[in-house]
């Protein structure tokens, strides 16, 4: 983990770590927590560098570069403190690096069981810039503190300079020359110093490197964002948006490229009007937000539906609520909010992506289920999935088929009707400027042309149709773009039944695989699509799991909810997380060891382990009384539950 | 906007009727601004199936249904995010927004504000009869402090919104108004304001029958000191025209003599055209850096086979 003040360049340095290893074989898992602020306030970037594939983060930190005191000790001399730092979070045998102007704070750690590691920075950076005829300004580069960190902790992790040094020189691109060749040597001081004292003596060294092959660094925004450009989007719309907009600034990169049209709107109810009429103009088009500004959409999600608009796909990339909440933290806590936003009954398709592979993909299929129903279309992600890095094969899309649905035939000589009643509900649909195709479309009820009425039986027919393309749908979607189960088949008895979606499958399938590979004992039922929601199947095998324990991101256990609304059974156990951060794989097995016969049905989670209410007044009071004391406040992070070892 | 091709017969305006009866009330205003479109639209043989029209809700909404084109009757208050959309989608089509005063200055200003400052190359019609009429005429944005039609229970306690003065501060590069009931020369305004390469506003003042009895036929025939209520800029010599777009002088100056125009001293009302500035489009701006929409619309543009190994390679 590599924790300071935002602006002070830390997600480039992780992120230069990452891909240095990313190149050199390594399987790696970055998390980001940062706060809604552009400088100053604090931020921390956990990496996972693993020898095999792994798709979340972990409470404990192995080795922590600290970048500023805010890191070490947290912001305890605020009157309402936010946290306590990171150093309780190291795990027994791990290593702080630390700036040996945060010395005096270093003092105030009580931890015997870990190394203290301290850098002169400044020294090291005069160094550099001394080489470079920059003698005695290693204050007005203060910035580049960060790189030296970078160096520090690869040095003392014993990985080799040259992979980071290409991947220092790559992160300037263009620019890189003078200021690259700076970076280089200053990292490179700072490498040789910690790894001259420091490499060995970790326990958790780096793993041997798995062989090399082709893989891509990744974060689930830049995946929705390339799989719409692979899906043949014409028109992406938006409203800057935390933690929405890096896709569309993305999908702005590449507009010159794969003549694309990026609008940025007035607000929210125009980022999806816009797109609605994007698509009956004859375009692929989307619109990415957050929950604050899907609030704004239910108007023009109706208005999609009941005009029976191909699309738009709408990427909801779920925050904190409600209202404004936490912007830039993880929360699950709009899935009922997407399945219900709209008056009246409004037919859609609500995806929910679990990992960034699953993102490009499905972003793929919700423009096809666009096409082919003539529905909107909802991916629900989350901030933790837009932000989180994750080494992975190159996406594969030679198989990839757009299916443009129905379309009307160019022969129709004056009789073309727009939403024609057909057997399956879909109407074959025209584009403007065409000859003989003129439709009209309405808000309101209307007829096969798109003309205004009233009547009963049109009503009637007309409800019928656009919900029956939702049918349609639950018949053609394959199960497998459903649901994803791991564990005994039928019709064997499951003992543990873990449910997850969205974001929280990472956590949940490292958890199981690491504590049960084959499923035996704990099988994985991960849910990909809420709407039209796979009743039956998920009640065949809800009705052979001995205990069921489902997660959600969320207060009050809103996938649980929709389980038992849509199948009539409620799960054992409901555990839940509402902190703003998303489910580490540690978390997983503290609720599924707490998750046994008498154990209350709702659990609640936070900072690995199960949470009283009242737990958050308890932990702050906890910092106020440490603040009156004395900082000595680092106890070791809670164990892990006994025999769960990765 | 589209070329007509040689084949297609000479567009009337009876071609941009549709044949779905008609229920605005008997001598509503709102008749004779759909009949200048179509006369616009006939006037510039644009042929039927190359026009998007796009209406919001109310009586004004109804429009879309009227006319024999591809149209869509939206929301309330969002015909410029539809408009846009559509122009996007298409920039060859010719894109017409229909409105409300209501829709276009009151639920949908947000929108009518960004409109303005895109300059894409559509026009907005504005029906702006001072009242939301299908809901029973409750005052509108556009409805002056003090007065009360017959339709509210107490004189309005707010000012009026001037949307000519609020069109020339968004951006719109076309600036106009017309009258209902003068239909003949309220389509060429709109034909002027359709071949305008830019958003073009009009204004239409028109009469509610039913329930804005303030503002009438009678009202708007009226004299004012032995001149005429109602007067064409044109004829007195009023040059709406910015003849050096790259100057910034002319083009204060232009705002502030239409700004002037729009609140005459003693209530005379100006018709036609306030304000023209020609200036490039965003369709111009788009086309610049997206090198497909030189060669043909977004609608039009194979994007089925994009290559994304680039975008791989990026992050390996």
């Amino acid at each position: 983990m590599i924790g300071g003040p935002q602006g002070s360049g830390l997600n480039v340095s992780a992120e230069i770590l990452a891909k240095a290893l990313s190149r050199s074989g390594y399987y790696v898992f970055g998390q980001i927590e940062y706060h809604s602020n552009i400088k100053g306030k604090h931020s921390a970037y956990k990496l996972r560098i693993s020898g095999e594939h792994v798709s979340s983060h972990l409470d404990a930190v192995h080795l922590l570069s600290s970048l500023d005191e805010e890191t070490l000790i947290g912001d305890l001399y605020h009157e309402f403190p936010a946290h306590r730092g990171h150093v309780h979070e190291i795990a027994a045998g791990g290593a702080l690096l630390y700036d040996v102007e945060q010395k005096k704070f270093i003092e105030l750690i009580d931890r015997k069981d870990i190394f203290l590691w301290e850098m002169p920075y400044a020294e090291l950076l005069d160094r550099a810039l001394t080489e470079a005829g920059k003698p005695g300004q290693a204050r007005a580069y203060r910035i580049m503190t960060n790189t030296l960190a970078l160096g520090a902790s690869v040095g003392a992790l014993g990985f080799d300079f040259e992979p980071v040094a290409l991947a220092i020189r790559d992160s300037f691109g263009a620019k890189a020359g003078k200021v690259a060749d700076l970076n280089v040597n200053a990292a490179r001081y700072a490498y040789d110093y910690a790894k001259e004292r420091f490499a060995g003596q970790l326990k958790f060294g780096l793993p041997a490197a798995p062989p090399k092959r082709e893989q891509i660094l990744v974060k689930g925004s830049q995946a929705v964002g390339m799989a719409k450009i692979k899906a043949g989007c014409g028109l992406q719309t938006y409203y800057p948006i935390s933690p929405a907009t890096d896709e569309s600034v993305y999908l702005e990169g590449y507009q010159s490229d794969h003549n694309l049209v990026v609008l940025q709107t007035e607000d929210e109810v125009s980022a999806i009007d816009a797109a609605v009429m994007g698509a009956h103009g004859g375009v692929r088009a989307s619109t990415s937000t957050s929950g604050p500004g899907f609030a704004l959409m239910p108007e023009g999600l109706g208005f999609a539906a009941i005009t029976e608009a191909p699309g738009p796909v709408l990427v909801l990339y779920q925050r904190g609520g409600p209202s404004t909440g936490l912007p830039t933290r993880q929360e699950q806590g709009d899935l009922l909010f997407a399945l219900n936003a709209g008056q009246g009954d409004i037919p859609r398709i609500v995806m929910a992506s679990g990992d960034i592979e699953e993102c490009f993909y499905d972003t793929f299929d919700a423009f096809n289920y666009a096409d082919r129903y003539q529905v909107p279309v909802i991916l629900l992600v989350d901030k933790h999935m837009a932000s989180c890095y994750q080494t992975l094969p190159p996406f594969k899309t030679s198989h990839l088929k757009i299916d443009r649905g129905l379309v009307k035939p160019a022969n129709t000589n004056g009789d073309y009707q727009r939403y024609a009643f057909s057997k399956e509900g879909v109407s074959p649909r025209s584009v403007p400027g065409q000859a003989g195709g003129i439709f009209w479309s309405t808000s309101d009820e209307h007829d096969p042309r798109g003309h205004i009425t009233e009547g009963i039986g049109n009503r009637l027919a007309m409800m019928e149709k656009r919900m029956g393309k939702v049918a349609l749908a639950a018949r053609e979607i394959p199960d497998g773009k459903k649901y994803i189960y791991l564990g005994p088949a039928a019709p064997q008895k499951i003992p543990v039944l873990a449910i997850c979606w969205g974001s929280t499958k990472g956590a949940v399938h490292d958890a199981l695989h690491h504590a049960d590979p084959h499923h035996a004992k704990y099988a994985m039922l991960h849910i990909r699509l809420m709407s039209p929601f796979p009743a039956e199947a998920v009640k065949n095998i809800l009705s052979r799991a001995e205990r069921v324990v489902c997660f959600d991101g969320n207060y009050s256990g809103q996938l649980a909810r929709l389980i038992r609304t849509e199948t009539g059974v409620s799960v054992h156990h409901s555990v839940v997380k509402y902190d703003g951060r998303p489910f580490s794989e540690d978390e997983i097995m503290v609720a599924l060891g707490a998750a046994k016969a008498g154990a209350p049905e709702r659990l609640a989670i936070s900072e690995g382990r199960v949470i009283e209410p009242g737990h958050g007044n308890v932990e702050f009071d906890k910092m106020l009384e440490l603040r009156e004391t004395n900082p000595k406040m680092l106890a070791p992070m809670v164990p892990l539950p006994p025999g769960y070892n990765r | 906007m589209s070329t007509v091709p040689t084949d297609v017969k000479t567009v009337q305006p009876a071609d941009f009727k549709s044949d779905v009866h008609n229920d605005w009330c008997p001598g509503c205003g709102d008749f004779g601004v759909i009949s200048a479109v179509q006369m616009a639209l006939a006037k510039l043989q644009v042929p039927p199936h190359r026009v998007a029209v796009i209406s919001g809700i109310g009586c004004a909404g109804k429009s879309a249904h009227y006319m024999n084109a591809y149209s869509f009757h939206t929301l309330h208050g969002r015909v410029m995010p539809s408009v846009t959309a559509m122009k996007l989608a298409n920039h060859d089509l010719t894109v017409i927004g229909v409105g409300g005063d209501g829709d276009a200055y009151g639920i949908g200003g947000g929108h009518f504000v960004a409109g303005g400052r895109r300059n894409l190359n559509i026009t907005y019609v504005v029906m702006n009869n001072d009242v939301y009429a299908l809901t029973k005429g409750q005052a509108s944005p556009t409805i002056a402090k003090g007065q009360k039609t017959k339709s509210m229970s107490e004189a309005s306690i707010m000012d009026a919104i001037n949307p000519i003065l609020l069109a020339l501060a968004c951006g719109y590069t076309f600036v106009a108004r017309g009258y209902a009931l003068d239909t003949k020369y309220l389509s060429e305004i709109i034909a002027q304001a359709i071949e305008h390469r830019g958003s073009a506003l009009v204004d239409v003042l028109q009469t509610c029958p039913t329930y804005n009895d303030l503002h009438t036929k009678g009202f708007y025939a009226g004299q004012i000191e032995g001149q005429p209520r109602l007067y064409r800029l044109d004829q007195t010599g009023y040059d709406p025209i910015v003849h050096n777009p790259d100057d910034p002088v002319e083009i204060a100056q232009k705002k502030a003599q239409a700004l002037l125009k729009s609140q005459e001293p003693g209530g005379r009302i100006p018709l036609g055209v306030y304000y023209k500035l020609d200036v490039p489009t965003y369709e111009d701006h788009l086309k610049a850096k997206i090198p497909g929409l030189q060669e043909k619309p977004l609608a039009e543009l194979d994007l089925y086979h994009r290559d994304i190994t680039p975008n791989l390679q990026e992050l390996m």
